[in-house]
């Protein structure tokens, strides 16, 4: 019996450990995730305006065969793939690379992929796969310049006509406990089309509306992928926040039940010890 | 009354405010935007932007966008923009001194646009950073 409480006592030392460190966890998660929120909510104004205007440049453009918007026949396909570098985040990076992973399982031989975060490098590259780019531990403060390098790769092989097609597998932030992993393709792009929006007043392009077209394309994409990473640095951010929350609530309830067990294994101990004092004095007799 | 300008990055709204004029480097050359120009869009080069608000000025050095003007708002769209202030001088020149080792050594392999490039944006903060210096009471609101 002795031996018994003792064991308890030590399983309910070592859990209480764990939860220290996943309520440490939850913390440092839920401070990252508020920084990149603002990031999101600072993002979206700029991701907008160059929407906004690329549709006023589309009206005004007979350009509808620029590269980036017309469809191509072939079905090689480059998946750009953003993960975490880290784990501890429930689901989050198993979701995004199974969604990729369906997508892409009976076509090995024409697709490769541009990874974000370790995690889904490892993975893909343990599978065998055709990993053509890697951007690492950036996942958890993208800067325009880690969207812009990832941009410019693909346009880059994309113009060289050595893909067909290219995706972005994100997570969208919907709210802090749910997320939701996305598959959307970027080239060519279906978002741009001619005369979405209505028509105003004239407006002047200089040098001239292709050229306009030219430049504005290149920078949709780029803010285009700028979103995906911080949507998912936010996601990440607010899975591992929910995980490590479900982390500590676990711990805490089995150090509450494995505190009742030490309660009464000591006093059975004790009411065996004091039967036994019992039933000597009886014998005595 | 002037018009609402708008300098919008990546991370932050960089500017928002009424302005009576704003003066840019487009691709084709400068350009200065008044209230009721006639709506426009072009790319900018590597440059400043000089804002002027009731005869008060400010500088601001960019890299790289465009500029939107319509008739309710103009707004520019840039990858980085900073206030004179802002600009790490050390690191400008640490990037102009690298850029120009570049240039002059032309490595295998050099893409010699970004090296120019890179080099232009060094030049562009050192200079807006130099305006700061030398009448800093006139370009602080």
């Amino acid at each position: 019996m002795a031996q018994s409480t003792r064991d308890i006592k030590r399983r309910i030392r070592g859990i209480s450990s764990t939860r220290q460190i996943t309520k440490a966890m939850e913390l440092v998660a839920s401070a990252k995730l508020r920084k990149a929120r603002e990031r999101l909510e600072k993002s979206r104004p700029y991701y907008n305006t160059v929407y906004e205007n690329i549709q006023q440049v589309l009206k005004d453009t007979k350009n509808l065969n620029h590269p980036y918007l017309k469809a191509r026949k072939g079905d090689r396909a480059v998946y750009i793939v953003v993960s975490a570098d880290r784990g501890l985040a429930g689901g989050f990076n198993s979701n995004i690379n199974r969604l990729v992973e369906d997508e892409i399982r009976n076509k090995k031989d024409k697709v490769s992929l541009v990874t974000v975060g370790l995690k889904g490098r490892d993975y893909f590259k343990r599978r065998g796969y055709n990993v053509i780019g890697e951007f690492l531990h950036i996942t958890e403060e993208p800067s325009f310049s880690h969207a812009k390098a990832i941009g410019n790769l693909i346009m880059d092989i994309y113009e060289k006509g050595e893909v067909d097609k290219v995706y972005i597998a994100y997570t969208k932030f919907i709210t802090t406990i749910s997320q939701e992993a996305k598959l959307i393709r970027i080239l060519p792009n279906d978002e741009l089309k001619e005369g979405q929006a209505e028509k105003n007043a004239i407006i002047e392009f200089e040098p001239s509306p292709d050229e306009v077209l030219d430049y504005l394309i290149p920078k949709y994409i780029q803010s285009v992928i700028y979103g995906a990473l911080i949507e998912s640095s936010c996601s990440q951010q607010g899975a591992r926040r929910t995980a490590m929350e479900s982390a500590t609530d676990n711990a805490e309830e089995m150090i509450d039940e494995l505190q009742l067990s030490y309660n009464r294994a000591r006093q059975a101990a004790i009411t065996a010890e004091i039967s036994e004092i019992v039933s000597g004095a009886e014998a005595l007799k | 009354m002037g018009f609402m300008l708008e300098i919008v990055t990546p991370d932050r709204n960089f500017f928002s405010d009424e302005v009576d004029m704003v003066i840019v480097r487009g691709i084709e050359g400068d350009l200065a935007v008044l209230e009721n120009r006639a709506p426009l869009l072009t790319p900018l080069a590597i440059g400043k932007v000089r804002i002027t608000k009731d005869e008060k000025k400010r500088v601001a050095a960019i890299v790289d966008g465009y500029i939107s003007v319509q008739k309710d708002k103009t707004t520019i769209i840039t990858d980085s923009a900073e206030w004179p202030e802002e600009i790490d001088i050390e690191r400008a020149e640490r990037a102009k001194i690298r850029a120009e080792k570049r240039i002059k050594e032309k490595p295998e392999g050099l893409d010699i646009v970004r090296a120019e490039n890179a080099l232009k944006r060094a030049l562009n903060r050192l200079e807006v950073a130099n305006i700061k210096k030398i009448n800093d009471e006139n370009f602080n609101q």
